[in-house]
């Protein structure tokens, strides 16, 4: 599936490794949480970078010490109408101050793309046969805010008060 | 056991039955009912796929009586969608609007 | 009233033409309707039994004249010349075709309105008390709060797919007219010792399958936390909510299941994180909010007008009208005037384009242009001089929105029902005509005195049954429709929950099991109980014996 981030489709740096599937000699890796908590000594001692893939039952305080060892935290959508992770995002933008990479997975779909990145992530694992054009119509719609979060867009509330 | 097919057409929202020829019309006179359990999955596929294709939404099977000469589904909530309210018989399909 | 700005109409404007996009995108096939739901639920439309219909927000009920004329515009030209006024303070349409929605939506744009968030999983149109701004016992204003909270809430990135609805309302009075503790946030705007504006917090109350009663998590809440406060709430409910079972997943089930004081001090640990933060109100935004809803140009009056005193001694129709439809409004010389929806025998709430552009001439000219929607399903004119009631009642009359039952068994709150609605078990309108018919007199009416009578078509509650003092449901037995008879609910601040009474009747059987509990009701009362006190004091049996027969 295509990975988009900063506009653009992106090339896949990190291996997924299921479960307890055994962990490639090199190069940057993407582990579920359990994987994480049990082997994080290893993990980071491979010196690769590494993500963590969060399913929407795991709130990212449970790595919130964790941080400066990741470079990736993907978010788990089962389904779009699931929407535990708009949280998740903000929490670790502006609550946890992660600066890698909030990447979305799963049930992604371009109507839902506008809130993601305004939520904090920054990244979308997403099946269309036209991303970046997907991209662009879902940040075309709405130019207008009310909600200040941690994706800095200036809020109506902000810019009347300029 | 009687049945037609009964979707609301994507465009309008207008209750439409899969009646002659495979077409979906509006009333449910112009829908002759099937007997056939078979028959009915069948119509009810073609439901699915016309789904599909953008022309409607929500195919669903109900069964229908014979009501003194006319068909009437036998559940209310489908009688209703057939007729139109019953506070304003002025209104849907019994009167022709 | 709130008037857009720049912004706020770049807002709507970008949000209709995203969703004429999106209609496309459904026409096409390029989204399929599991994907297309959300997005037009997001947007007010629904698909019901005959058509699409479309909610339009009303934001805490307040309306102008051009928006009334401009929503009688879209009755008549896109829908079958006919509104309907919901328990929520909107007015919802029966008849709309999805190709005409992105030409609907921006003719809503026009004048300010919209659809957004009027249904689907998000925060709905924020409800507040119909007298906000006029009663003559309000302690404060909450529109200012009800306008904050509307921007807050409108597309709210975090909280635009949470495990269920979610309705916040609103009240700045002592008297409760905005049922703050059935929502799933109530806010009770009131003073503390030192004098300082705060809210009183109820959260988790609710009506549909599994009727709550709020539980107030906070006494003190200073106004300027309001937006933060409530973002705390919703991103614990966010996060903790049940999403595993539709019928379990509004936050009323969290806290019930969790317990309040568990809830409010994951609520607390939240706030305290983000209070300081960007949504701390200024006051002076506050104050730029608060000048939309300056008082307009009152004139000083004298308390009595004394032609409306004569009138009143003349005409024995607008005798009635007056005792029954008036409230106390804070300024002397004039009246708030309640304009039921709900004539004996129609269907209550409904109202045509002719009533709608009737009576927006009738708000231009007797109420500085603006009205407010009820959660009754009825309309209120707030600011009417004395010595216009008269002429005002004339052309009320003319209109067909005469009738006099504020707050009596005829101005029955009632959903759509089986007539209209997809998830309806029965019809709930042809009941509420043949009530009010049985009453019709109304003298009887008012010797019978205050009562609310709610009632649904199904266990959803949208017509609030629970909280009727007479409420009624109706469930589909074997085909056939049955309606459930429930006694003591209340909406006010002594909000309670009424109870089945007994095995359910059929159509006719309701209306006449509720003419024998009025019956009772009347035989029993003490001088001056209402019903409700009088139902309070004597418990269920003397209702139960008579209509089930008493226990061997
Ligand atoms: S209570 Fe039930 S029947 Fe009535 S409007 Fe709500 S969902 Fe429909």
């Amino acid at each position: 599936m295509p990975l988009l981030k900063n506009e653009a489709i992106i090339k896949e740096l990190y291996t997924r490794v299921e479960g307890e599937d055994t962990l490639p000699d090199r190069g940057a890796v993407l582990v579920d949480l359990a994987r994480w908590q049990a082997d994080r000594s290893a993990l980071i001692a491979r010196g690769s970078e590494i993500g963590v893939r969060l399913t929407s039952a795991e709130a990212p305080e449970a790595i919130a010490d964790d941080l400066s060892q990741l470079s990736l935290v993907a978010l788990e959508f089962p389904a779009f109408t699931d929407g535990r992770a708009y949280s998740y995002a903000r929490l670790l933008r502006e609550r946890y101050g992660f600066q890698g990479e909030v990447r979305a997975v799963g049930d992604v779909l371009l109507e839902q793309l506008h809130f993601m990145h305004r939520s904090g992530f920054d990244c979308f694992e997403f099946s269309s046969d036209q991303p970046e054009e997907d991209w662009i119509i879902a940040q075309a719609d709405m130019k207008v805010w009310y909600q200040p979060t941690g994706d800095k867009r200036p809020t109506a509330t902000q810019l009347r008060r300029r | 056991m009687q049945q037609v097919v009964i979707a609301n057409r994507l465009t309008d929202g207008v209750v439409v039955f899969l009646g002659r020829n495979r077409c979906w019309v509006e009333s449910l006179d112009d829908c002759p009912p099937t007997e056939q359990t078979d028959e009915a999955s069948a119509l009810l596929a073609l439901g699915v796929k016309a789904e599909e294709e953008q022309e409607i939404v929500g195919p669903d099977l109900i069964e229908v009586a014979s009501h003194q000469g006319t068909l009437v589904p036998v559940k209310m909530r489908e009688a209703m969608r057939a007729r139109g309210p019953s506070t304003r018989t002025d209104l849907g399909k019994q009167a022709g609007n | 009233m709130y008037e857009y700005d720049e912004f706020d109409a770049d807002f709507v404007n970008q949000r209709a033409l995203q969703f004429g996009r999106q209609v496309e995108s459904r026409l096409s096939g390029k989204l399929s309707e599991d994907q297309f739901r959300p997005i037009r639920l997001m947007n007010g439309l629904y698909l019901q039994l005959h058509a699409y219909m479309l909610r339009v927000n009303v934001p805490y009920g307040c309306l102008n004249s051009a928006q009334m004329r401009k929503l009688a515009h879209i009755a008549r030209v896109y829908d079958k010349d006919y509104g309907h006024l919901t328990t929520r303070q909107n007015m919802q349409f029966n008849w709309i075709k999805l190709s005409d929605m992105p030409e609907i939506l921006l003719e809503l744009a026009s004048v300010e309105m919209h659809g957004i968030q009027s249904s689907g999983n998000c925060i709905r149109n924020i409800t507040a008390d119909e007298y906000a701004g006029v009663a003559a016992e309000e302690i404060e204003d909450p529109r200012v709060y009800c306008e904050l909270l509307r921007q807050w809430s409108s597309l709210h990135p975090e909280f635009s797919f949470l495990p269920r609805k979610f309705k916040i309302a609103v009240t700045g009075s002592e008297k409760d007219r905005a049922v703050v503790k059935a929502h799933d946030i109530g806010l009770r705007l009131h003073r503390n010792e030192n004098g300082e504006e705060g809210f009183e917090v109820f959260v988790g109350g609710g009506l549909g399958r599994t009727p709550f009663i709020g539980k107030s998590i906070r006494a003190f809440l200073p106004t300027e936390h309001v937006l933060s406060y409530c973002e705390a709430i919703l991103r614990v409910y966010n996060q903790l909510g049940r999403r595993d079972n539709k019928y379990k997943a509004r936050i009323k089930i969290l806290v019930h299941e969790m317990g309040s004081e568990a809830f409010s001090e994951l609520v607390e640990k939240e706030w305290a994180e983000i209070k300081q933060g960007a949504l701390a109100l200024p006051q002076a935004e506050i104050e730029r909010v608060r000048e939309f809803f300056a008082p307009p140009a009152y004139e000083a009056l004298p308390e009595e007008d004394p032609d409306f005193e004569a009138q009143r001694k003349a005409e024995p129709g607008f005798a009635l009208w007056a005792r029954q439809q008036l409230a106390a409004h804070k300024r002397a010389g004039y009246a708030i005037v309640n304009v039921s929806c709900s004539p004996v025998g129609k269907p209550p709430g409904d109202i045509s384009s002719a009533q709608m552009e009737g009576f927006a001439d009738l708000a231009d000219t007797y109420n500085f242009g603006e009205m407010r929607v009820t959660h009754n399903q009825n309309l209120v004119l707030t600011d009417v001089r004395k010595r216009d009631l008269f002429d005002l009642w004339k052309k009320l009359v003319a209109l067909g929105l005469a009738t006099a039952n504020h707050g009596l068994i005829g101005d029955t709150i009632c959903c759509p029902g089986l007539d209209y609605c997809a998830l309806a078990t029965a019809r709930s309108i042809p009941l509420a005509e043949k009530i009010s018919e049985r009453f019709a007199d109304p003298e009887r009416q008012a010797e019978i005195g205050e009562i609310y009578l709610n009632m649904s078509g199904c266990i959803n509650a949208c017509g609030h049954h629970h909280v009727g003092n007479i409420g009624i449901v109706g469930v589909d037995k074997k085909n056939t429709e049955l309606y459930q008879l429930m006694l003591g609910g209340s909406a006010e601040e002594d909000a309670s929950l009424g109870k089945i009474l007994g095995p359910g009747f059929d159509e006719d059987g309701i209306v006449d099991a509720v003419e024998t509990v009025i019956n009772i009701y009347i035989d029993m009362r003490e001088p001056n109980e209402k019903f409700i006190e009088t139902y309070r004091r004597l418990g269920p049996e003397p209702f139960k014996d008579r209509l089930y027969g008493a226990p061997a």
